[in-house]
């Protein structure tokens, strides 16, 4: 009976979610305060019955309740119980429902804390929320319903895939999701603004704080969805540009642009149109990615099951949802450009670089992804196109963001002096080359390795050299605002990645070996030593697993237990053992015995030392920060009164006239 | 204008994404077409299942089209396809070659026995090197091969009725059209 | 129809890739660390055709392992990297390699960007000399906080 109510759960959201994106939009459009004032209760109300139904959810597989064909399809009586709540979120029907979920977490923090809005525009922006969340609940009701029964019950379930068996895993959709989800946010501002007609500044200043915020959300999870890859794959590698990343990446790319787009709107009152349309395209392209992954129309590693039914009806709402808002786009846009005069040299005309090459970055990541696709469609044949290709192009574009990035702070609103730049330039310039030289004797002439170091000291060097210019300029309480401490982390952030990437790159060493007990083999300055293979158990698990000593020059270093895990159903999957370390990762992945029938011979093992790899997620986690920090600027906040209240009302009453 | 142009190239986007579902609904997406189409098969000689000791070689079967059929006993698809097969293999008019791809002869052997023959002759390729120069890359696969040696048609996955009818035959039938 | 189909193919898949989670640890006798780099580096610039999100340094597959000897042998034969792709395109088709070749199927995919690129540095380059000169650009004054 009990997932039968959380199918009613969902129904009633629905309702609600009808009345939410209906009511205050008329009410919006006739003045009507009643109508308006129904967005708050109904978004809570929403959010109050799919909240219900997700427990329901969580409440079935907690009570291996077999009856319901989603549990039984991704849980048996062995998964331990944190599994099975990840399991919620592990196929495709879940984590839809996690996904109405968040949109709803998101709505009802906007509804909370948006008491500075003017009522018309909070109504309207409650309202495209409202629209998605009716969207998506349809798509659950009509074509993905997790609430599905089996009949006969059977006695015990199958898997959740062993790869999803994983702390990064149980937390790399949750967080991803508050990212993509939060990006609706942002969506629905500009939505609102662009129904108003009021393209003032105030609104920009309203949203910079969820995009931050959904943007640091979906660094995390990118952060954690790399991790996983690298930790259970057991191939050692941290990005593979497959299509379902470089879905979650072309959302952060867009991101990073409209973050900084926005600035320059709020402050300056600039780019508006432009502004507008990225807000657009992020969210957008979030719905592209959750596209991508269910209908099955690229071949992918961690795609859902597919069903053609599904991937028709999520680009009919695309094509709605993403077409009707560039129509309207197209029809409201400001066609004259407003704000202040700004030079050749100034920080907009810097801001405006750098996004056009994370556009363009966005853009060739999607026509990478699509292009197999286009080959079909205009018979080009089947083509490939793989990390290669991502990886000549992606840092080609990348490179003048690189080397603009430590004059951003230094660079003025409106027109910069050059004296000022040209001292960063040299003191930069020459902290780069100089620890360049000094890489370049540890490093083998590895060219790779070399430009990391330069390039990680250049942005690295030019932050901390604006941190002490404010430290000695300004006085206490004011040197750091939240605002600039984020941006001060996020770019700081993009030294320690560069650092990661391009050193573990260049200087890891990998290699297959096989290895009888008592072997020793010599990997990048360690020796990693075997000792024989015993046997394990795990909650729902049994495994083989290895015994791999290491040291260097000698010393004990660590001693590394990779496993072969056999799960329910004979499903196998590799446990890597990592052994994590500031400038190096040692890490063993366990292969197949040379003999099937002596496992206490020889075994094949694969050794990898990863120096500075761990940098990579380091850096990503002070972009995350970095974003957070910014959004908690109280500044966003306090509400601006005559000016904020002026601009967003004015119009509406002119178009009430 | 130019407001219109990001809608412009979402609708460019969209169609192409209808298309996609369209074509993969049609289409097996993981089915890569053979670059040997109307090219000489490469050169072969694989034992025979049932007697070892013969080979049988692209040049001793030059001179007439005939099908080679990749199969192995561990291939659960070959399984949905023998029927199809055992069925239709003779009305095709052209020999039908079993090639038993990465397999224990035993095992195959003992598959064919349960199962039935279709086979005019069983050729086995036990390490799958062969395979690599036809570019299989599963089973089954079906390359029909005309009198010159060259390869004029390959299925990837299993034979049907309908691929066989509306596919293979007329295949065949243009082969014997231009052989005299 | 092909839905079916597909299925079957997929089991077919499932059939021959075995374990598709298990990894492929394969020792191979290289001369030296300088031809395993360079193993290491050819097979991850290939596809696995069988477990197609994957490539053939990293697939488990019974396939991909055959394909790692068939790369390691011609290796052995003395055969430039060059030459091992284009062995594997003529049987596989371009669909192996990762980094797809430069001809005119792909010259959208390989100067699509450059061509955005070059729009939208006019755009761009446009949008700031006009900005420039809607008014005199100043900096705000210097307080400190509007930085």
């Amino acid at each position: 009976m009990t997932p039968e109510l959380g199918q009613l759960a969902l129904i009633l959201a629905l309702m609600l979610a009808l009345a939410q994106s209906i009511l205050p939009l008329l009410g919006a459009w006739r003045g009507n305060r009643a109508l308006m004032a129904v967005a708050r209760p109904a978004a809570s109300g929403q959010a109050v019955f799919v909240a219900l139904a997700f427990a329901i959810l969580v409440w079935a597989f907690l009570h291996f309740d077999f009856s319901v064909q989603y549990v039984a399809d991704n849980s048996n009586l062995q998964l331990p119980w944190y599994y099975r709540i990840a399991a919620v979120w592990g196929a495709h029907e879940g984590s839809m429902l996690l996904w109405v979920l968040i949109l709803n977490v998101w709505t009802v923090a906007l509804a909370l804390f948006s008491r500075q809005l003017p009522e018309v525009f909070l109504a309207r922006v409650l309202s495209v929320l409202g629209i998605i969340s009716v969207g998506f609940l349809c798509f659950i009701l009509f074509t993905s319903n997790p609430f599905g029964r089996l009949l006969p019950m059977p006695a015990d379930g199958a898997d959740l895939n062993p790869v999803l068996q994983d702390p990064g895993m149980t937390f790399h959709p949750p967080v991803l999701y508050m990212g993509y989800v939060g990006f609706s946010v942002a969506f629905a501002f500009s939505i609102a603004a662009l129904l108003g007609g009021s393209m003032e500044q105030a609104w920009v200043r309203w949203a910079r704080p969820w995009t931050n915020a959904a943007w640091a959300f979906l660094s995390c999870g990118i952060v954690a969805g790399s991790w996983w890859a690298y930790a259970e794959l057991g191939w050692g590698g941290w990005w593979f540009w497959d299509p379902v990343e470089n879905a979650s990446f072309m959302p952060w790319l867009v991101g990073v642009a409209l973050i900084h787009a926005q600035a320059v709107t709020e402050k300056r009152g600039s780019l508006r149109a432009w502004t507008i349309l990225l807000s657009l395209f992020a969210f957008s392209l979030s719905l592209l990615g959750t596209f991508l992954v269910r209908s099955g129309i690229l071949t992918s590693v961690h795609a859902f099951a597919s069903d053609p039914r599904r991937g028709t009806y999520i680009l009919c709402f695309l094509a709605f949802v993403v077409g009707g808002s560039l129509l309207l786009y197209a029809l409201r846009a400001p066609k004259v450009a407003g704000g202040k005069a700004f030079a050749l040299i100034s920080r907009e005309s810097a801001i405006l670089i750098g996004n056009l090459m994370f556009t363009v970055a966005a853009a060739m990541v999607l026509l990478g992804t699509l292009f197999p696709l286009l080959g079909d469609a205009l018979n080009l044949g089947k083509i490939s196109v793989g990390p290669p290709y991502f990886g000549l192009l992606f840092p080609l574009l990348m490179l003048p963001v690189v080397l603009l990035l430590p004059f951003g702070p230094y660079l003025r609103w409106g027109k910069s002096d050059v004296p000022a730049l040209k001292q960063v330039l040299v003191r930069a310039g020459m902290a780069a080359a100089a620890c360049a030289i000094i890489a370049a004797f540890f490093v083998e002439g590895q060219l790779k390795a070399i430009a990391g170091v330069a390039c990680a000291v250049w942005v690295g060097v030019g932050v901390v050299l604006y941190i002490v210019k404010r430290w000695r300029e300004m006085p206490r309480g004011r040197r750091y605002p939240a605002e600039m401490a984020g941006m001060l982390l996020a770019h700081f952030g993009v030294a320690i990645f560069l650092i990661g990437v391009l050193l573990s790159e260049s200087l890891s060493v990998t290699r297959d070996v096989r290895m009888s007990p008592g072997q020793v083999a010599a990997v990048g300055g360690y020796e990693f030593r075997f000792d024989g293979v015993t046997q394990t158990t795990g909650p729902n698990w049994v495994a083989e697993q290895g015994v791999v000593t290491v040291t260097r020059k000698g010393a004990p270093i660590a001693v590394m237990h990779p496993q072969k895990r056999t799960y329910t159903h004979e499903r196998v999957q590799t446990a890597s053992a990592v052994d994590p370390g500031i400038t190096r990762d040692l890490y063993v992945a366990l292969g197949e015995p040379m003999d099937a029938n002596h496992v206490e011979g020889a075994w094949a093992l694969r050794l990898y030392t990863k120096p500075f790899i761990r940098w990579i997620w380091g850096g990503g986690l002070f972009m995350m920060l970095g974003g957070f920090v910014s959004a908690a600027d109280r500044r966003f906040r306090v509400k601006r009164d005559a000016e904020a209240t002026q601009t967003i009302t004015t119009p509406v009453q002119e178009s009430q006239a | 204008m130019s407001r219109l142009l990001p809608f412009f190239a979402f609708v460019l986007l969209a169609i192409l994404l209808g298309f996609g579902i369209w074509w993969n609904s049609s289409h097996d997406p993981t089915a890569v077409p053979s670059p040997l189409i109307n090219k000489p098969a490469p050169a072969f000689a694989l034992p025979k299942l049932d007697d070892p000791a013969q080979t049988v070689s692209k040049e001793s079967m030059l001179g007439k089209p005939y099908l080679v059929n990749v199969f192995a006993s561990w291939c659960f698809a070959c399984g949905e396809e023998h029927p199809v097969l055992m069925a239709e293999a003779k009305q095709l008019g052209i020999p039908v070659v079993g090639y038993d791809y990465k397999d224990e002869p035993a095992d195959a052997k003992a598959w064919l026995a349960q199962h039935g023959n279709p086979y005019d002759i069983v050729i086995t390729d036990q390490s799958g090197h062969t395979a690599i120069d036809f570019g299989v890359y599963g089973a089954p696969e079906t390359f029909l091969i005309d009198g010159k040696g060259v390869v004029r048609y390959k299925r990837i996955g299993p034979l049907t009725p309908d691929v066989i009818a509306q596919q293979l035959m007329p295949a065949i039938a243009a082969l014997q059209k231009e052989a005299p | 129809m092909g839905k079916v189909l597909r299925a079957w193919t997929l089991l077919a898949l499932i059939a021959i890739t075995g374990i598709a989670a298990a990894q492929a640890i394969d020792p191979l006798p290289f001369r030296d660390h300088a031809e395993e780099l360079r193993f290491q580096h050819l097979t991850s610039e290939l596809r696995c055709l069988v477990c197609q999100d994957e490539d053939l340094a990293d697939s488990n597959a019974d396939f991909a392992r055959d394909l790692r000897h068939k790369v390691f042998e011609l290796m052995q034969q003395g055969k430039s990297d060059a030459e091992i792709k284009q062995y594997l395109v003529d049987r596989y088709s371009d669909f192996v390699l990762y980094d797809p070749p430069v001809n005119t199927r792909t010259w959208l995919l390989w100067f699509g960007p450059l061509l955005i690129l070059i729009t939208g540095g006019v755009v761009v380059g446009y949008t700031i000399r006009k900005r420039s000169r809607v008014g005199t650009p100043v900096a705000p004054t210097d307080n400190g906080d509007d930085w």
